[in-house]
């Protein structure tokens, strides 16, 4: 028994000489992998458009539902989101919202320095929100590729996607 | 006024102030060795190395609210703390730093340092009581009866050195050592002094009175701002006393080559200092009944042992 207790003495005194664990973090900033999971921003496609077409899927996947939206449409067809709020008080920077974006607008950044002496400002707007650029995804655009009528793009018009078929016509 | 006045005034105040100094500056250096123990850096941002930890723990303790809780026995709860600050400090009185050095010289020195440390058991026992808790009484009870049992074979371990040295006076006793350090044939003693040692300033293993994971904070759970605080540079005097102590009476005092006296004092008592702390790091509590078991069962008919040993081979050389 007391061989033991001073084994462990013995042991624990040997750590005088090994390094430290801790990384002084304001001194020394960590190294973080570029799809951290940090603050959250809304990306534009290659054009410079947003590229959210507020189907609500991120707000449906948020466990803590610290995002809300409400949808608009443009003339020209175009869906987006006439606000878009994300309550960073709540958010759990889990990237559940990311996962579930169809568009790829909603991404993740490796930054979480967002410290606020007024909670109200730990509320994010649309304007707060967008980024000038595309994010992790340089060269997706929503419009381009889905088969979906804007003004400027009919059905059929985009990237791989064949000519509508009338199935009624398909009668023999 | 006499040079010799002027001495003892500078001694007095050079010694206790001293120990009031190092006993604060050791939450700082008991904080960072744990911390390099346990692979981190500790407290290191206030100051240079984070010296100034202390000054900021200070000015927040002092900043703190001073609570005295309405149930509480008020002049009691008052006078607890100072008791144990002032019977460390008494006993400081009797160290002999170095030739010289040291606020006085009594015959019976290892008698009034034994005097002074159980004096301490009442600051623990009367805050306990006064704090009208009952963590706290929980904790008073255990100090009490870990104080009680440990005094006895505390007492008992020095004897060795006693018969060896033929004087209670610590000088002598130091003196009596220039031939070769107690800690040789006085091991047995030496160990269950320091035993005793650890569990009279209740430090780690042996923190049974304020074990925070079952009596909150012990028999100090009622008391805040610098009332906490006079405990809490009580228990490090109390470190630093028993340290020093067992430097003048198992490892030479002052005694030592090409160094002047007061550094070997100062590296010895520093080398048992850092033993404290190493055994808060490394040692898990024992339960109580195992604590007081250890204490009756063991290291009292070891001290006796001891104390039989020493006796027959002094009567047997002649």
């Amino acid at each position: 028994m007391i061989a033991s207790q001073l084994r462990s003495m013995w042991l624990v005194f040997r750590h005088l000489f090994s390094r430290n664990a801790t990384v002084e973090y304001p001194d020394e900033k960590p190294y973080l992998a570029p799809r951290y999971r940090g603050r959250i921003v809304l990306t534009r496609d290659p054009d410079g458009d947003e590229r959210c077409v507020a189907c609500n899927l991120c707000a449906v996947a948020c466990p803590p539902d610290c995002i809300s939206l409400q949808k608009t449409e443009d003339e020209d067809g175009r869906w987006r989101p006439e606000y878009f709020r994300i309550n960073f008080s709540r958010c759990i920077m889990c990237g559940l919202c990311e996962d579930a974006c169809p568009t790829y607008a909603i991404q993740l950044t490796p930054d979480f320095e967002m410290c606020e002496y007024d909670r109200q400002n730990m509320v994010y707007e649309k304007e707060d929100l967008l980024i000038s650029g595309p994010g992790k995804y340089h060269d997706y655009s929503f419009y381009r590729v889905a088969g979906m009528s804007i003004s400027g793009k009919d059905k059929g018009e985009a990237v791989n996607e064949a000519e509508p078929v009338d199935v009624r016509s398909l009668n023999l | 006024m006499s040079t010799t006045v002027w001495v003892s005034l500078a001694n007095i105040f050079g010694v206790l102030g001293a120990a009031v100094l190092l006993a604060a500056l050791l939450t700082w250096g008991e904080r960072r060795l744990l911390g390099f123990w346990q692979d981190r850096p500790g407290p290191n941002r206030v100051g240079p190395f984070g010296l100034f930890q202390v000054v900021a723990d200070m000015i927040k303790l002092f900043f703190k609210e001073d609570f005295i809780p309405r149930f509480a026995d008020r002049p009691v709860f008052i006078l607890a703390p100072t008791i144990v600050m002032a019977s460390m400090l008494l006993g400081f009185a009797v160290i002999p730093v170095a030739p010289m050095v040291g606020v006085i010289d009594l015959n019976v020195g290892l008698l009034f340092f034994l005097a002074m440390s159980s004096m301490a058991v009442y600051s623990v026992i009367l805050g306990a009581y006064a704090s009208n808790n009952k963590y706290a009484l929980l904790g008073g009870l255990r100090a009490a009866a870990q104080t009680v049992s440990y005094e006895v074979f505390m007492g008992l371990s020095l004897m060795g050195v006693v018969m060896m040295a033929g004087s209670f006076n610590l000088r002598e006793i130091v003196l009596a050592q220039q031939g070769g350090w107690f800690i040789l044939p006085q091991a047995i003693g030496f160990l269950v002094f320091f035993i005793a040692g650890i569990a009279e300033s209740h430090r780690l293993p042996f923190d049974l009175p304020e074990a925070e994971h079952e009596l909150t904070a012990g028999f100090h759970t009622e008391y805040s701002s610098m009332k906490f605080g006079m405990f809490f540079v009580g228990e490090y005097l109390s470190v630093i006393l028993i340290s020093a102590l067992v430097t003048t009476l198992f490892l030479g005092g002052w005694l030592g080559p090409w160094l002047p006296p007061v550094v070997w004092f100062f590296l010895k008592t520093g080398f048992l200092v850092m033993i404290f702390v190493l055994l808060r790091a490394a040692i898990p509590r024992p339960r109580y009944d195992q604590l007081m078991q250890f204490g009756w069962k063991i290291m009292l008919p070891l001290a006796l042992a001891n104390l039989l040993a020493t006796g027959g081979v002094l009567l047997w050389l002649g």
